[in-house]
């Protein structure tokens, strides 16, 4: 049952994945390719958690805790640039 | 692998319902018609479905090595405290760059500030205010 529901998960978040990038690619503004590149960012910690159950090791967590760090920093430094034309002013 | 069938039943249950709610929100990014409505998928759903996905993982290793481990905890508190800033900073950043809205929205943001919609320009700090 473990393995059904991993795959199906799994495919799913792939779907998720393929939605982001087709928002990335025709995205009419700036701030929708932002928010499509933040959303890779969370489904891509959603697929190393599942990398994660499928290999049966805890080893790439901290690289979840990576992205979902750098993430959030890099979306709050681009929405900074686009709001006030300067990152650290 | 020593897992309770009840156990395994509520992982499988937390690890489908994380990838929809994933796909869901994804689904209305790429589908709804301006930014403003674009916005909700992402920041609502998504979260809710990698806080999910990230329980179920917590779950799994729970079962199978016999002591809780907080990372995944980490990882998803981490996520529901980020998650509101970065959509508040991009929903700022729409007003400010004026992007278009359906005909059908009601209302109009009146209690910002002339300077966050654009209005007129912001004086840099480091050349003084007015």
């Amino acid at each position: 049952m473990l393995e059904i529901a991993l795959f199906t998960t799994l495919a799913l978040v792939i779907g998720a994945l393929a939605l982001n990038v087709y928002r990335l690619t025709i995205g009419p503004d700036m701030p929708d390719r932002l928010l499509a590149l933040d959303t890779m960012y969370i489904n891509s910690i959603a697929l190393i958690g599942l990398l994660g159950l499928w290999l049966n090791t805890k080893t790439y967590f901290e690289s979840a805790l990576l992205i979902a760090m750098l993430g959030f920093i890099s979306t709050v430094a681009v929405c900074k640039y686009l709001l006030r034309g300067d990152i650290i002013e | 692998m020593t897992l309770y069938p009840l156990l395994e039943g509520v992982i499988a249950f937390l690890l489908v319902a994380g990838g929809a709610f994933i796909f869901i929100g994804s689904l209305g990014m790429a589908h709804l018609g301006d930014f403003y409505m674009r916005l909700h998928g992402p920041t609502k759903a998504t979260t809710l479905g990698i806080g999910c996905m990230l329980v179920a993982s917590m779950l799994y290793f729970w079962g199978t090595e016999g002591k809780p481990d907080i990372q995944e905890m980490l990882i998803t508190l981490f996520l529901f405290i980020t998650a509101p800033v970065s959509a508040h900073l991009l929903a700022k950043t729409g007003l400010h760059l004026r992007l278009k809205h359906m005909e059908k929205t009601e209302g109009s943001p009146v209690e910002l500030r002339p300077e966050e919609v654009g209005e007129k320009p912001v004086p840099h700090p480091d050349r003084g205010h007015g």
